[in-house]
């Protein structure tokens, strides 16, 4: 057997575990266990559906006869044009049409993990690292590490100041690497950020841009939860950073997205690397025909996402019920003595109960997760597993349940709360 | 300017060949049966489009297989949600017990040994990544699928050492030509993993035979290394002798000593025809390569809106039934009539019975038996004749003049034109040069991995890189 195989299960599958041998269910199973672990969204199918009640014909085959055939045969990796033009279209509009993306850049994956990984193989040797700000999604462990070989070498932020990535911590992180004599080869960020659940700043871009541009490293940008942001203006892409730049230096810059979160087809595996390099859209490229969307797949949603009017409305809908969701849930954690990091995006809250902790070791963490996800019953996702250095810190996921669900976790975080007070 | 990887810039992705101009030569000037009817006509890329009226009527039958139809849109939210990677269990089901019937019932799947992955094309490097560290490598007999060197080499770093078969005796798989290649690996210091196998075979068109993969096995079984067996084409048996796969063998007691060892790549891409729709399986019977595999499969998974489309069609038995019967006879027919035609001008082609191709003997065409003269030839037959068909040379056939000629991608009419202007050429040649005797051109054996680097070298001739912008190349689509 060889070395690649041995890929070890994080502990918090302890968690997953919990949640298939007992899972809530409003009726038949009231006092299970509620997933709140999943970053899923599932706050605006009705708008999906009813588009597709109303646009059968266009999103099916329809009648023409070689419709079915040519899209079964259409295995070409750069794409159906009318996707790429389609996600190309859909990018911009999240982006509140304040920059342009050429289809012509975009390549395809199944998934955005396949995207990561894809572009890991691309601007980086085995041993050679990657830079990632802390606290990060679980997923990068595997994704950007097991097949690739390549490390990853975190830059530490913590609460002191929002978890913020500065220029000291990106230099810290950097040097870290050399006395490592590890190469590092590029950063990663993810923004609007999992597991913060916020956008990075204007600000902090350019430093970021500035900082790669000084290392001639790369810079990827995951904003898979970019229409996820809560309003239009309060997410700015590292895309609009550039533009304004006059795209100086963008060839060191590459762009990840999928509709997993944003659009909550998770299952379709449609995921894009948008690259200002091109010789990093060549091989991208032919590296995807590992990894390719379904042409079924890219066919039904060329259709949806050209539709402007849908994806205007689906956008805006979708921000306005994640912001509502976001709001009720911070409010019901604020009554049950909970703070929360200050959010404005994503599919989840960054709670701290760091208060709770007798000590604050990661040790003492993962004992109060224990408690919260069997006594409380609630799937939630400790701070270590996003390799946060600050004990305490949990993720919250909040549409992935309906309303009523969510009420009732948080009357089962609050009586838990209450207890705890009672007790210390 | 900024670095990329050694994987990015080196020739791992393969496209740099010279095999690529008969590509870009049917891309300048593609035939078209009204507007261009002097155009190059592509028999270079294996697609099976011979069912798909079959197809056709089965989608628009039953609405309720598409998320997105009235019937089907209830489904929709569910299914698009789940992105477990173990796949919709009625999605394994019913691939198992497809695959069931392409081997006549004469085996069984378990579903919970299907993994998917992103085409054949993932299931193979997903297959070597779990197999083999990198420098290792696998052992697979010539001609094989060109797709294979990037496939299983790119991005995971391993080798392929070939396993040479020889027209004098039909290019099958020898246990002498197994041993050797072994042997030569280790006089090099390399590991062999294992051995993959492409059965039907792909460019031949022919199946292994149960005397062959018994011997595989014990070779395997002796060696303890895996075997892989690609079975890609399996439902694209069209004449006797009947498919027999390693999974028959692998339930002889008596030569398969480890079932832990064996391992089946399969796709929709060829049986069906749906290339598009990225449907890769890998079936393990070793429980950890099962494990690792799906664990990796997060890299490719199928797309759930297919698998659902997918696992409707395939469990409606009667349909399957009758689509299995009827592809097998129109590729039966397809194919007689192509060989016959080329019988009529002399051209011989190995007596296939499988696959969506034939294999070509043009060696009497040759000016002398080269690899450079087959290079001549077949510039000769792509810009004269205008067919765009493949040389053995990428199929790295390790002797000069065999061509691999699709011939089910395209309608009757066209295969007629193509014929035609086979005839045509054909006797052309036949006034223009004596037939020479024709020379062996073996490689003894010890010259084997010399040759074979001289080869590479031959092919890496440069040429002007697509651009990433053209649909030239043909691994651009994901599988030729």
């Amino acid at each position: 057997m060889c070395k690649l195989r041995k890929y070890i299960e994080p502990t918090v599958v302890t968690g997953w575990k919990a949640y298939d041998e007992n899972p809530y269910n409003e009726s038949y199973n009231p006092s299970g266990v509620i997933q709140m672990g999943l970053a899923e969204n599932q706050v605006s199918f009705d708008v999906l559906e009813e588009y597709l009640e109303k646009h059968s014909e266009a999103t099916n085959w329809g009648n023409k006869s070689c419709g079915f055939r040519e899209n079964a045969l259409f295995q070409d990796y750069h794409g159906l044009l009318s996707f790429r033009k389609a996600m190309a279209s859909f990018m911009e509009q999240i982006r509140g049409g304040r920059v342009k993306f050429s289809p012509e850049r975009l390549v395809i994956t199944a998934g955005a993990t396949a995207a990561n990984e894809l572009l890991t193989f691309i601007l980086a040797d085995p041993g050679d690292a990657l830079l990632i700000p802390t606290p990060y999604y679980p997923g990068f462990d595997r994704d950007l590490r097991w097949r690739t070989g390549v490390k990853i070498v975190p830059i530490k932020c913590d609460s002191s100041n929002n978890f913020e990535i500065t220029p000291e911590s990106l230099e810290a992180a950097y040097n870290e690497a050399v006395s490592m004599n590890i190469k590092v080869r590029g950063v990663l960020i993810t923004n609007p950020s999992n597991p913060l659940g916020s956008t990075i700043k204007r600000s902090v871009l350019e430093e970021i841009l500035e900082f790669v541009t000084r290392k001639n490293i790369h810079l990827i940008s995951d904003e898979i939860y970019s229409g996820s942001a809560f309003s239009c203006t309060e997410f700015v892409s590292i895309s609009e950073v550039l533009e304004a730049r006059g795209y100086l230096e963008a060839e060191r810059v590459h762009v990840v997205y999928s509709l997993s979160k944003d659009l909550g087809l998770p299952g379709f595996r449609v995921g894009t690397i948008y690259s200002y390099n091109d010789k990093v859209v060549t091989t991208a490229r032919r590296m995807s025909s590992f990894t390719l969307i379904s042409s079924q797949t890219q066919q039904l949603l060329a259709s949806m996402l050209s539709d402007k009017e849908f994806t205007q409305n689906y956008i805006k809908i979708n921000r306005e019920r994640l912001r509502k969701r976001y709001e009720m849930i911070i409010d019901g954690l604020r009554r049950a003595g909970i703070e929360c990091l200050k959010g404005n995006a994503g599919l989840f809250c960054w709670m701290n109960l760091s208060n709770l902790l007798e000590k604050h070791t990661k040790e003492h963490e993962l004992d109060l997760w224990k408690t919260i996800v069997h006594e409380v019953k609630l799937n939630i996702s400790p701070g270590s597993s996003c390799h946060c250095s600050e004990p305490g810190w949990f993720r919250v996921c909040f549409a992935n349940m309906s309303e009523r669900t969510l009420e009732v976790a948080l009357r089962r975080i609050h009586d838990f709360m209450e207890k705890r007070s009672l007790i210390v | 300017m900024e670095l990329l990887s050694k994987i990015a810039t080196n020739d791992g992705h393969g496209e740099n060949s010279s095999y690529f101009d008969g590509w870009k030569a049917y891309d300048s000037d593609p035939f078209h049966p009204t507007k261009n009817i002097h155009g190059v006509i592509q028999m270079g890329l294996a697609e099976n489009q011979l069912c798909f009226d079959l197809i056709q009527e089965w989608v628009e039958n039953n609405p309720k297989a598409s998320i997105c139809t009235p019937q089907g849109s209830n489904d929709f939210k569910d299914i698009s949600n789940y992105q477990d990677y173990h796949g919709l269990p009625e999605f394994r089901n019913s691939v198992a017990r497809f695959m069931e019937k392409v081997r006549g019932n004469k085996v069984k799947f378990n579903p919970d040994r299907i993994v998917m992955s992103g085409g054949a094309t993932g299931a193979h490097e997903t297959l070597a990544f779990c197999l083999a560290d990198p420098g290792e490598a696998f052992l697979v007999p010539t001609p094989y699928y060109p797709g294979y060197d990037r496939d299983l080499r790119w991005r995971t770093s391993i080798q392929l050492l070939p396993v040479v078969c020889e027209s004098s005796n039909e290019f099958k798989l020898t246990r002498e030509a197994l041993e050797d290649a072994y042997e030569k690996a280790q006089e090099a210091n390399i590991k062999v993993k294992g051995l993959i196998l492409n059965n039907p075979s792909n460019p031949l068109g022919t199946v292994l035979d149960r005397d062959t993969l018994r011997d595989a096995m014990s070779f395997i079984s002796e060696k303890d290394i895996h075997l892989i067996c690609d079975e890609i084409y399996s439902a694209t048996v069209f004449n006797e002798p009947d498919f027999i796969s390693i999974a028959e063998i692998a339930e002889e007691g008596a030569v398969c000593k480890n079932r832990d060892l064996i391992h089946i790549v399969y796709s929709l891409s060829k049986d069906l025809g749906f290339p598009g729709f990225r449907v890769g399986i890998i079936y393990s019977y070793n429980d950890a390569v099962v494990n690792c595999a799906r664990k990796m499969s997060s890299f490719g998974l199928v797309s759930t809106q297919t698998q659902h489309l997918i696992a409707s069609m395939l469990s409606d038995d009667t349909f399957v039934e009758k689509f299995l019967d009827e592809s097998a006879k129109r590729l039966a027919e397809r194919q007689g009539l192509f060989s016959r035609g080329l019988a009529k001008v002399g051209i011989e082609s190995l007596k296939g019975n499988a696959g969506l191709f034939c294999w070509m003997d043009l060696r009497r065409l040759l000016k002398e038996p080269t690899f450079e003269a087959e290079m001549e030839l077949w510039h000769l037959i792509i810009s004269e004749v205008k067919l765009n068909i493949s040389p053995g040379a990428s199929f790295h056939c390790l002797e000069p003049g065999w061509f691999r000629v699709c011939f089910a991608n395209m309608d009757d009419e066209t295969l007629r034109i193509a014929l035609k202007r086979i005839h045509k050429f054909v006797i052309q040649e036949k006034g223009l040069d004596q037939p020479t005797t024709r020379k062996q051109c073996k490689r003894s054996k010890l010259e084997l991995s010399l040759s074979f680097r001289r080869l590479d070298e031959f092919m890496m001739t440069p040429r002007t890189l697509s651009s990433p912008h053209s649909m030239t190349s043909p691994l651009v689509r994901a599988r030729t």
